[in-house]
């Protein structure tokens, strides 16, 4: 009961202070509110893009390992050094497909960009991707009509393909594609499948894609220099290390690499996505957390600065209340509910900014940047804690007068 | 007995020089008294007035306020005596310039933790005492020298305690005023309260019953008046 009197009569006089000297509270404030700005926002954009990654990886099953030319995860001048690489080659797919235990599925990928056309209507920029039958295994794809293409369309190296929804959407409407004959850059291939609806994957329209055997892709495109990737589909996500063990063992046997020599392949998977997903957000973090701690270092010298003032200023008050009867500890509480009241207003406002940014980055951009319960907590936080570490010193100082020369004082 | 001061002695270190501002003052004061403490500038008066308001504490002797033993209090227990058996009046008035008469005599009950309602109809009752009722709500730049003296009385008065204490309470106003103010202390030793006035001024002090006149740190003469 008394403490909660101290507590309301420490807020009403805080208050009143506050607003006898509107302009110093707020400059005052100006660090802790660019702190707190900082911090929140930057967090509210982390929290966007992990919902964002996380929805996009997910894409990528835990169970598949892509064997590349390239890794995802470059650093430096990698990309330099994997340049020189042998290319992955088709042949490499099928002898994995072929000799790997841990592989449930094994496809090459090629890509390549074609304007895909139907009578007068055309599609253009579609990502056509040469695969094998056990696409539809490693990249999860179902045909919502008709059927994705066998084992025989691709040894036969027969001229079909399988449509992404927005390029079967566009050519065809409502009619049905299924056995008409569409022009893949100038060839012509026939339509067996439509790939339901995917969405987009890092950017990536997963709808305006057409894929078709990797024979026919290879003799329609040509197969010099085209980058291929082999993706693997493993039994299961807990065979992920003995088959990427397995793998590099397989590859390096093909490329009669000996022992000691350097693999000249990746294997990618997606953890590595988030290897470098992790570093990217390590930096931003780095980034809130090194602004953030200085300017509320800067504001919180700010606010023991003022309240140092503040303490000289009402030396008399301060006198007056201890001849009254208030305690050390009583004065001590009135000036640290003070301090915390200026790092509150502070929170405040940079918290208010915070929200508008990230509504404004939510609105403008892709991520959905929020900012959710956890700011209440963290504000509370930055409060109490700024609040009491910096406003000890003067609190002290005033708690510490001798009221008779207090009031004393002129 | 509500005072016994005795042997009091009070030292003071400026640099390396000591000054002595008490050397061995005794004095017995009862409840209901009203005594005047006089003296020239220099003579301790001030400093008897901070070891009496507990505002300080003797470097020597004993000093007992209602069987309290008050000489070896620390600042905390000394808070609290201030708060509940002394009542100040300065010269300076001494408000806090930014609350209302009302909040400012409210301020010594929120150190002892009256709850909210009874504070406030406790200070608008001793505003009632001094005549302040319709300036309550008033804030001290607001009021005249004499109004802010009475809202320090007020402030004074309303926690009961056992010795109100002015420093000069009439040195900032005008003698008219002044009298007004000398006859609220006559009205408050008639109702049973105990008043220790410090001034210079001899016409001040005839209006209590006793005098004590101190001087170089000593009591020179304690003389009771008859009126």
């Amino acid at each position: 009961m008394r403490i909660l009197i101290y507590m309301w009569e420490g807020l009403l006089i805080a208050y009143d202070a506050l607003r006898a000297y509107k302009m110093r509270s707020i400059l005052t404030t100006l660090g802790i509110v660019i702190g707190v700005t900082t911090v929140i926002s930057i967090i509210a954009l982390i929290q966007g893009l992990n919902q964002a990654f996380s929805s996009e990886v997910s894409a990528i099953g835990t169970d598949t390992i892509f064997i590349e030319k390239f890794s995802w995860n470059m650093q430096g001048d990698d990309w330099f050094k994997y340049r020189n690489r042998p290319n992955i080659t088709v042949e490499e797919a099928e002898l994995i497909k072929a000799f790997s235990r841990h592989a449930q599925a094994v496809s090459p990928e090629m890509q390549t960009s074609r304007t895909v056309k139907y009578n007068e209507k055309a599609v253009e920029r579609v990502s056509i991707i040469g695969a094998t039958a056990d696409y539809a295994i490693t990249s999860n794809v179902e045909p919502e009509y008709g059927r994705f293409f066998s084992e025989n369309d691709v040894t036969a190296n027969r001229s079909v393909c399988v449509l992404g929804y927005e390029v079967a959407d566009k050519l065809f409407g409502t009619s049905d594609p299924i056995g008409k004959r569409v022009s893949i850059g100038g060839r012509k291939f026939r339509v067996i499948g439509v790939i339901g609806k995917k969405g987009a994957f890092f950017g990536l329209n997963m709808d305006a894609q057409t894929i078709i055997p990797v024979g026919a892709f290879q003799s329609a495109f040509g197969d010099q220099r085209r980058y291929v990737s082999i993706a693997v589909k493993v039994q299961s996500p807990k065979q992920i290390e003995e088959a990427e063990y397995e793998l590099t063992g397989l590859m390096r046997r093909f490329r009669k690499l000996t022992p000691g020599k350097e693999s000249n392949f990746s294997i990618n998977k997606q953890s590595m996505l988030l290897d470098v997903y992790n570093s990217i957000t390590g930096t931003l973090w780095a980034v809130a957390i090194g602004v953030g701690a200085i300017s509320l270092l800067v504001g919180g010298i700010g606010i023991m600065n003022i309240l140092l003032v503040s303490v000289t200023e009402r030396t008399r008050e301060i006198g007056i209340r201890k001849a009254l009867g208030a305690r050390k500890r009583d004065i001590l509480w009135q000036f640290l509910i003070e301090s915390m009241m200026i790092c509150a207003l502070g929170v405040l406002i940079g918290t208010l900014l915070a929200i508008g940014i990230a509504k404004l980055v939510a609105a403008t951009t892709p991520l959905p940047a929020a900012i959710t319960w956890w700011v209440a907590i963290l504000g509370l936080i930055f409060v109490v804690g700024i609040g009491l570490f910096f406003g000890i010193y003067p609190a002290s100082k005033a708690a510490r007068l001798s009221p008779i020369e207090a009031l004393r004082y002129e | 007995m509500l005072i016994k001061l005795d042997k009091i002695e009070k030292t003071y270190e400026i640099g390396s020089v000591q000054v002595q501002a008490l050397r061995g003052v005794s004095l017995t004061l009862d409840k209901n008294e009203y005594i005047a403490i006089m003296g020239p500038s220099g003579s301790g008066k001030s400093t008897l007035m901070n070891i009496i308001g507990c505002l300080d504490t003797p470097s020597g002797g004993e000093y007992l306020l209602n069987q309290n033993n008050v000489s070896t209090m620390d600042d905390d227990q000394l808070a609290e005596i201030r708060n509940r058996e002394i009542g100040f009046v300065f010269q300076t008035f001494n408000l806090l310039p930014r609350a209302t008469a009302l909040h400012n005599v409210e301020l010594p009950m929120i150190y002892n933790g009256t709850p909210a309602t009874l504070r406030r109809q406790m200070a608008e009752e001793a505003l009632n005492k001094v005549g302040l009722a319709d300036r309550m709500h008033h804030k001290p730049n607001e009021l005249s020298g004499g109004q802010r003296q009475r809202v320090a009385i007020a402030r004074a008065l309303v926690n009961r305690p056992s010795i109100i204490l002015a420093d000069e309470p009439t040195g900032n106003l005008d003698s008219r005023t002044g009298d007004e103010i000398m006859e609220i202390f006559e009205d408050l030793q008639e109702q049973g309260n105990t008043i220790i006035l410090v001034t210079h001024e001899e016409y001040i002090a005839e209006h209590s019953n006793r005098i004590i006149r101190l001087r170089d740190g000593m009591v020179e003469r304690d003389e009771s008046i008859n009126k």
